[in-house]
C-alpha cells in the first residue's frame, strides 16, 4: 500500500498544526504547566501525529515529510515524557539557601573523602617543611612567593606597614580572587571525569600548601597572626575548595561505577543536578571569600586586632557548617 | 562513531537525530570564540571609561565582566535558545538531551563548565578524542550532562506539484492497470523513484539519462500499458508519470 500523500497531508494537516502550535506554548512558557483539558489535547495530538509518522515511514516514501513529523513528534516528546521539575520559576535565594545544603548533604560521603584527601597532604606538607627547609622553594606556587622567606619576618612587616599596602586596588584583587578561585574550583569538578584522579591529586597538591604555609608559621610561633589572616576567608573558601573536591569526586564514582549495576549514562543522570548544584553553591560561596579576603584579611594588627578577625572567621565557619547542615530540612517532610 | 540518536518512545514510534560530527562543532565553536571575543572587547571599551572615576573599581568590573562572558556565554545562550549557540545556531546544530527530553539547566550548565577538562591539554583534544571514540560523538561535557549535539534538519512538507506529472497523464487513461501498478510496486521501489526524480538536477547527464531508462524499463516490464499511450512519452516522463499515480490516487 503505498499513501496517497497530498491527500494524507491535506487530512492531517491540521492536526499537526494544532501539535505544533501547543508544544511552541509549552516550549515557551517554562514556568506554567498545562491545564488538565490541555494535557488531554496534546496527549491526542502527540497519539494522532505518531500514527501518521508509522504511517509514512511503511507506506511513504517522502523524506521530507517523514522528517517533518519526525521533528514534531520529538518536540511533543520531549515535552509530554519529561517527569524532571521545569526550568521555570527559578529563584536564586530558595537555590541557594534550600538546593545547595541538600545536595551538599546527599553527596556528604564524597566531601568527607575530599576533607580525608585535603588532610593527607596538609600532614605531607607539614612533615615537608618541618623536615626540610627547602620544600616551600620546591613546592610553592609562583603567587605564594610572599610566604618563601622567614614567617616572623613577613609578620613583622607586615604589622609595622602604616599605609594600605593593596594601595587602593582592593576592589579588583577581591574580584581577580574570585575568577580565580572559581576557575580552580570547577577545574577540581570537571577533573572528576578523569575517573576521580584529577581532582583527588588537585586536592592533595591544595592540601600539600595548606600544610606547608600553615606548619611553617606554626613553627615560627606565629599561630595567632596565622589563624587572623587565613580565618576571615579561609572559613569559607577552603571548605568552598572540599565542596568543589566533592564534586568531583562524584563524578568520578559515577563513572568507575563500582558496587553500581546501572549503565553510565543513568549513574551520570543520577548525579549530574548535584554536582551542578554544587559548583553554582561554591561559586556563591567563592564571591563572598574574594571579598573578606580582600577586604579584612589584608588588614593586620594595630589596624584589625587579630581576635576579632578570628572571632569572624570562627563565626563564619560555625554559620557555613550550620547552613549546610540544616539549610532546606523543614521543607523536605 | 553511531552517525545518529535513534530513540524509541513509550508508542513504539522511533525516531533519529543526525549526530554533528567534531568539525562542524569545531566550525561552529570557532564562531562562538570570536563572538566572545567581540564581546569581550566591546564591554572592555564600555567598562574602560569608567578608568578615570576609579581605576581600581574599573579593573575589577573588567576581570569580573571577562570572567563572566568567557563562562557564562555557552551557559546563557544555550538555555535561552534551547541548546543553540549563536555558532551552533549558523552551523544549524543544536544541543539535546540524550533521551530525546526537555534540556534541563544543570545539563547546560555541566556541559559547558566540564569544557576544562575537554580542552586539555590542547585546542580540545580530550574532548576531540572522547568525540571521535565514543558511540555518540559526546565530549566529556556532554557526556556528564547527559546531552548530545544534533544536526538539525531542513524541516518543510514535500512540494509535489513541482514533482509529479502534472495536468496530463497518459497511464491514467487505464484505471485498471494503475491499480495493478500500485499492488505491485512496493513501497522500496516507489522511494526509489520519487528520490530520482527529486534529486534530478544533481546527476551528470548520461548518469541521468540511465537512470531514468532503467527505473523506466522495470515499470514498464512491471505492467504494459497500450504502446500508443506510453510509445512517445520520453523515460524521464514516463518514471513522472509513474510517481504520479502511485502518490496521487486521483488526478488533481
Amino acid at each position: 500500500m503505498i499513501i496517497d500523500l497530498p491527500r494524507f497531508i491535506a487530512a492531517q494537516r491540521p492536526v499537526w498544526a494544532e501539535l505544533e502550535e501547543l508544544v511552541v506554548k509549552l516550549e515557551r512558557e517554562t514556568s506554567k504547566g498545562l491545564t488538565f483539558a490541555e494535557a488531554q489535547r496534546i496527549h491526542l495530538l502527540y497519539r494522532k501525529v505518531s500514527a501518521d509518522l508509522g504511517r509514512v515511514a511503511t507506506f511513504a516514501a517522502e523524506p521530507e515529510l517523514r522528517r517533518y513529523l519526525e521533528t514534531l513528534v520529538a518536540r511533543a516528546h520531549a515535552e509530554i515524557h519529561e517527569t524532571r521539575e521545569r526550568g521555570g520559576g527559578w529563584n536564586l535565594w530558595r537555590w541557594f539557601t534550600r538546593e545547595f545544603p541538600r545536595a551538599f548533604r546527599r553527596q556528604f560521603g564524597a566531601f568527607v573523602i575530599s576533607v580525608a584527601i585535603t588532610f593527607a597532604g596538609v600532614v605531607f606538607g607539614g612533615f615537608a617543611v618541618a623536615l626540610d627547609e627547602e620544600a616551600k622553594d620546591a613546592v610553592l606556587p609562583e603567587q605564594f612567593a610572599n610566604h618563601l622567606g622567614d614567617p616572623a619576618k613577613r609578620v613583622a612587616e607586615e604589622e609595622k606597614a602604616t599605609k594600605d599596602r593593596m594601595g587602593g586596588s582592593h576592589a579588583s584583587f577581591a574580584s581577580g580572587l574570585m575568577a580565580n578561585n572559581i576557575s580552580v574550583s570547577i577545574r577540581a569538578v570537571a577533573f572528576g571525569m578523569t575517573w576521580g584522579i584529577g581532582t583527588i591529586l588537585l586536592l592533595f597538591y591544595n592540601g600539600v600548601i595548606l600544610g606547608l604555609v600553615g606548619i611553617d608559621y606554626i613553627l615560627a610561633g606565629q599561630i595567632v597572626f596565622l589563624f587572623g589572616w587565613l580565618l576571615p576567608h579561609g572559613a569559607v573558601e577552603i571548605p568552598s575548595i572540599l565542596i568543589a573536591g566533592q564534586g568531583g569526586l562524584v563524578l568520578g564514582k559515577a563513572l568507575v561505577g563500582r558496587g553500581d549495576r546501572q549503565p553510565l549514562r543513568r549513574r551520570l543522570r543520577a548525579v549530574s543536578g548535584d554536582v551542578a548544584t554544587l559548583i553554582g553553591g561554591l561559586a556563591v560561596l567563592l564571591v563572598w571569600a574574594g571579598f573578606v579576603e580582600s577586604f579584612l584579611s589584608q588588614h593586620h594588627e594595630p589596624a584589625v586586632p587579630y581576635w576579632l578577625k578570628i572571632l569572624f572567621g570562627t563565626l563564619e565557619l560555625g554559620a557555613l557548617a550550620w547552613f549546610l547542615a540544616r539549610g532546606g530540612r523543614e521543607e523536605k517532610s | 562513531m553511531n552517525s545518529e540518536l535513534r530513540i524509541q518512545t513509550p508508542e513504539g514510534i522511533v525516531f533519529a537525530y543526525p549526530l554533528a560530527g567534531p568539525v562542524a562543532r569545531c566550525a561552529a565553536w570557532a564562531v562562538d570564540f570570536f563572538l566572545i571575543l567581540l564581546l569581550v572587547y566591546l564591554v572592555s571599551m564600555v567598562v574602560l571609561t569608567l578608568a578615570p572615576l576609579s581605576f581600581d573599581f574599573a579593573m575589577a568590573l573588567l576581570i569580573i565582566c571577562y570572567f563572566v562572558i568567557s563562562i557564562g556565554y555557552g551557559v546563557a545562550t544555550e538555555w535561552l535558545w534551547r541548546g543553540q549557540t549563536p555558532g551552533k545556531r549558523m552551523l544549524r546544530l543544536r544541543v539535546m538531551d540524550v533521551h530525546g527530553l526537555r534540556l534541563q539547566f544543570h545539563q547546560v550548565l555541566m556541559r559547558n563548565l566540564l569544557r576544562f577538562v575537554d580542552m586539555l591539554p590542547v585546542c580540545y583534544a580530550v574532548g576531540g578524542a572522547a568525540c571521535v571514540l565514543g558511540q555518540r560523538a559526546q565530549r566529556l561535557g556532554d557526556l556528564a550532562a547527559n546531552t548530545v549535539v544534533v544536526r538539525l534538519l531542513q524541516q518543510s512538507e514535500p512540494d509535489l506539484d513541482q514533482l509529479l506529472a502534472g495536468k496530463f497523464n497518459s497511464l491514467r487513461e487505464h484505471p485498471h492497470l494503475v491499480a495493478r501498478l500500485r499492488q505491485r510496486t512496493s513501497a522500496e521501489e516507489a522511494r526509489l523513484a520519487l528520490q530520482a526524480l527529486v534529486r534530478r538536477d544533481e546527476l551528470e547527464p548520461g548518469a541521468r539519462v540511465e537512470l531514468f531508462a532503467q527505473l523506466a524499463g522495470h515499470f514498464r516490464e512491471s505492467v504494459t500499458f497500450p504502446a500508443e499511450n506510453v510509445e512517445a512519452v520520453p523515460d524521464e516522463q514516463y518514471v513522472r508519470n509513474v510517481v504520479d499515480v502511485l502518490f496521487r490516487t486521483r488526478a488533481s
